[in-house]
């Protein structure tokens, strides 16, 4: 399918979201759209699903004019989209999910729904693109790859011929990342036209046929990945030249801060996920925990702020055993940037200035005893926008309406606006652009440079080598090694985080490939 | 929702003359800082006129509900008298008509007995008669009457809401609050008015406070869900009504009836004027709602309950103690309906019975909901209430037209306030971005 958008402008109250975008999608062609959160990707795509009409401009699809008022018409049309957030009942199985909506039926009145008719359909589906999806296995048991490729058979069960991809690697871990890339090849060969909206600049290079960029809801320029580097789509996103790499001095790590010894920690579920974990983290120095989600990185975290009960082991932050709780934890100089920002970072109803005083209302300048001080709740959240280069209309906006690079710099600001001895980070610049991802990494290593001991944990391998003065990986609850990331290959900390270690590094050693291995705890 | 209002002594006098002024006072005052619908366009900071702007803007919705309330209203009234059809076929312009009148005389009595009548108020002012001119202002009194312990269950419930809280018990939380005030009310001998009536005040709200107090704590510490503790808290207090008002030396003597003994007038809140029913009430009312404001969105405690309300695992991140918030929150919602039923007892009834609410506890979630839970509108919305209630009666005598009606235009404004959706369809009106009902909405996550 050839799919045209031409002059696409799309007005809101007070914001112009798209401008006159034009952007030709050619049949079997992998399209990446690349742009800052706010740059228009999202509207645009609402307006190719029928969920906003255009003000302005018109959808083409193998050059005749269409006009989809709701998604199903879009749908109907043969236009897929696979959100970020999947749309899957967990209880229900793969094949009742993918039916859902378009069932199947037989018998006299159509009354019986036709499960088994379904059900080869998708297996044919799932083969002819190397899928590898249980037809009849429970959504809520599937991992999140896999539940993505249920969402892609949706689409495909659908008849759809051009598929939008709504920031797919954002949840998958590295090595699911090249299993869609195969699939996407897959889909590409079979004549599917695909929309790949993604912040990942060497993912875009790496799989994109063309390359179009968004900024300020205005197409920026088209591109192929032959004629882009990563520092061009860069600046092309963010208007001027961006520094991917972070620049930092040699760390000049001073006294034990975070001192974890043998800390055990059970998940939600009863399962023991921490598994006697031994850390330090030195003022002036950036630990990065690395490690494929669930491995316990992020009950790690909950236990050292006092989110999560403590099974067995002990937690010293500046020489002393505090209570655990996340009020006294955080009284100790302990600063915290969630992992989940909208849960668990900040209230989305509540404003800006709000937020930023979410964990130090109850002290002056911001209380009088039992009274909030509004005026100085204000002013400060005025500088601190400033500071923290917040885009906002005023600090009475409620944070939920931000984008979430501005909604990460509000939180940003109010857990490194005070002074502070631990700073925990957990995936800082997940789903963000290469601007902010910039800004926060710079803030990042600002904070090192204070003195602070920072703790980041990422899944990210970038943000790893980029941050980190040392490397702690966790597999399976334990911290399987602590490596210097100046010799470390991101080829040897992939196979530590995919928990082939001792295989591995007999390999690697025979193989020459490892020039440093620092063994600790193991 | 429920039965219509307690004994209305006062007839309002007949002619009706239907011109039924807007009940939307638009209140232009600042609005509590950034916590009110601060959907300010973006591109520049939100101004004094933006914040007015946006206060009128959350005035259509619940306006337009109400007209729309009272229109089907209308069609009720018209399709209630069965020889209506049978009318309109045999001659259709005379049986319009008749129906347009009988419409307008429901609601110029509704009117005139919630608010006054012109003719009357003109009259008296003329005669110049004292008497005659606070008798005129007797539907106001009326509606001022029937509006205070609305004002506080409305209170209750909202402060809940503010804190993700679905506190269903307001109606229990306000018998234990006047089975308290009653107490203190007819036990104490001897007391000045102004230790008494604190005095009694205080007992009152330890009463709501109490069944508050249950359900906050069994959901802090079990997590069981407030709306079925609470739920079943009003079985437990109605029943402790009936029950002590047979144990002797709380009922009256030589009474076989469930009645307690009569409160001493020290306790009795004084009427605001001489010769009317409102009292004091309505002030200490207008009194709790400055206070639960200024809880809500001035004090450290307030912005814990909303952080909770809106947000618990973000508030758990940040230090709050979920646990305490709920204890707390639940239990100044019970001590606000507490006050309702003192309200009752110590200015109006003067003593307990069983019928003293007639579903007060219920109107307030009602209340509540239309105010988006915001204490401003509270006092709005249950003066609204309070004016349906006291007009209720005098149009059934005028008209014929039951009270019944009036339950029904209750529920219909709940209904349209419910489902702004349904209320912007029919206007046509363009999606704001910020409906002001998300605190409501909070307070249905389990």
């Amino acid at each position: 399918m050839k799919l045209e958008l031409r002059g696409i402008t799309k007005r809101f109250p007070g914001v112009i979201a798209n401008r006159d975008v034009n952007l030709t999608i050619e049949p079997g062609e992998i399209h990446a759209l690349l742009g800052e959160n706010g740059a228009g990707k999202t509207t645009l795509m609402n307006v190719l699903f029928g969920l906003y009409q255009p003000d302005e401009g018109e959808i083409l699809i193998d050059d005749k004019p269409v006009r989809f008022h709701d998604p199903g018409e879009a749908i109907a049309a043969g236009i897929g989209m696979v959100h970020q957030h999947f749309m899957l009942v967990p209880v229900f199985s793969v094949t009742e999910n993918v039916m859902l909506g378009v069932e199947s039926t037989r018998g006299p009145l159509q009354q019986r729904l036709d499960g088994p008719a379904a059900r080869r359909r998708i297996v044919e589906i799932s083969e002819s693109h190397n899928l590898h999806v249980d037809p009849d296995a429970l959504v809520e048991d599937l991992p999140v790859g896999v539940r993505q490729r249920v969402e892609i058979i949706k689409t495909l069960y659908r008849h759809s011929d051009l598929m939008v991809l709504d920031e797919p690697t954002a949840v998958l871990t590295p090595q699911e990342d090249e299993e869609l890339f195969e699939i996407m090849r897959s889909l590409k060969a079979s004549g599917t036209s695909i929309v790949f909206i993604t912040h990942k600049l060497n993912e875009v290079l790496e799989i994109a046929d063309r390359i179009t960029v968004l900024r300020g809801g205005r197409v920026i320029g088209t591109t192929t990945p032959a004629e882009a580097t990563e520092e061009s789509l860069a600046a092309m996103m963010v208007g001027r030249p961006v520094s991917l790499i972070v620049e930092k001095d040699e760390a000049k790590p001073k006294d034990v801060v975070l001192e974890i010894d043998d800390l055990v920690v059970k998940d939600d579920r009863g399962h023991i996920t921490v598994d006697g974990v031994d850390l330090e983290v030195r003022a002036g120095e950036i630990v990065a925990v690395a490690g494929v989600q669930g491995n316990g990185q992020t009950e790690l975290v909950e236990a050292i702020t006092g989110m999560r009960p403590v099974l067995a082991g002990t937690i010293k932050i500046a020489g002393d055993v505090v209570r655990l709780t996340p009020r006294s934890v955080l009284e100790a100089g302990v600063a915290h940037v969630p992992e989940d920002r909208l849960e668990d970072g900040c209230v989305p109803g509540f404003s800006i200035a709000e937020n930023l005083v979410l964990n130090t209302y109850y002290r002056p300048p911001y209380s009088h005893g039992v009274q909030l001080d509004r005026d100085a709740i204000e002013a400060s959240a005025a500088g601190l926008i400033k500071d923290f280069d917040v885009r906002t209309p005023s600090v009475f906006n409620r944070i939920g309406n931000l984008s979430g690079g501005n909604q990460q710099k509000v939180i940003i600001a109010r857990e490194f606006s005070r002074p502070v001895k631990l700073l925990i980070a957990a995936q800082p610049t997940r789903g963000l652009d290469v601007g902010s991802i910039e800004y926060i990494h710079k803030r990042i290593v600002a904070k090192r440079d204070e003195g602070a001991a920072v703790l980041i944990v990422s899944t990210e391998l970038d943000e790893v080598f980029a941050l980190a003065d040392r490397i702690a990986v966790m597999y399976q609850g334990k911290v399987v090694d602590i490596l210097d990331p100046e010799t470390a290959t991101p080829q040897q900390l992939g196979l530590l985080m995919g928990g082939s270690r001792p295989v591995s590094i007999a390999e690697a050693e025979a193989a020459g490939e490892l020039t440093h291995v620092v063994t600790t705890d193991v | 929702m429920s039965e219509p209002t307690p004994p209305q002594a006062t007839p309002a006098t007949p002619p009706p003359p239907p011109a039924p002024a807007k009940p939307a006072p638009a209140s232009a005052q600042r609005a509590p800082a950034p916590a009110a619908p601060a959907s300010a366009s973006p591109g520049e900071p939100a101004s004094l006129g933006q914040r007015i702007r946006g206060g009128a803007r959350g005035l259509i919705l619940p306006v337009l509900a109400i007209f729309s309330a009272l229109v089907i209203g209308a069609i009720v009234i018209v399709l209630s008298d069965i020889t209506f059809f049978d009318r309109l076929r045999a001659d259709p312009g005379t049986a319009l008509g008749a129906a347009l009148d009988e419409v307008l005389g429901a609601y110029g009595a509704l009117f005139t007995g919630s608010l006054g009548n012109p003719g009357t108020y003109a009259a008296a002012f003329a005669s110049g008669d004292l008497e005659q001119i606070t008798r005129a202002f007797t539907p106001i009194s009326e509606t001022l009457l029937a509006a205070t312990p609305l004002l506080f269950t409305g209170l209750a419930v909202a402060l809940g809401f503010q804190c993700g809280l679905f506190n269903i018990g307001a109606e229990g939380q306000l018998y234990l609050g006047a089975i308290f005030g009653t107490f203190v009310g007819f036990a104490f001998t001897g007391l000045p008015w102004f230790v008494h009536i604190p005095l009694a005040i205080g007992a009152g709200f330890l009463g709501g406070a109490l069944w508050g107090f249950i359900p906050g704590l069994l959901k802090a510490r079990t997590g069981a869900h407030e709306v079925i503790v609470t739920i079943m808290l009003n079985y437990i207090a109605f029943n402790l009504v009936n029950f002590i008002l047979k144990v002797p030396g709380y009922q009256r003597e030589g009474r076989s009836d469930p009645i307690s003994k009569v409160t001493i007038d020290s306790s009795w809140y004084p009427p605001l004027v001489e010769g009317l029913r409102a009292n004091w009430g309505f002030i200490l009312g207008l009194v709790a709602a400055l206070l639960v404001s200024w809880l809500l969105f001035r004090s450290t405690r307030g912005f814990e309950f909303r952080a909770v309300g809106l947000n618990p695992t973000a508030a758990r991140y940040a230090g709050m103690s979920i646990a305490t918030t709920t204890i707390v929150a639940m239990t100044l919602s019970g001590g606000l309906a507490g006050l309702a039923g003192t309200s009752i007892v110590l200015g109006v009834t003067h003593t307990l019975t069983f019928g003293i609410s007639a579903g007060f506890g219920f109107d307030g979630i009602a209340i509540a909901l239309m105010a988006s839970s915001k204490p401003r509108g509270i006092i709005f919305a249950s003066l609204l209430f309070g004016a349906l209630r006291a007009g209720a009666t005098p149009m059934q005598s005028i008209t014929g037209i039951p009270i019944d009606l009036v339950v029904v235009i209750q529920a219909l404004v709940i209904m349209f306030v419910a489902a702004p959706a349904l209320v912007r369809g029919i206007y046509r009106i363009r999606v704001p971005e910020a409906t002001g009902l998300e605190t409501f909405s909070q307070g249905w996550r389990a």
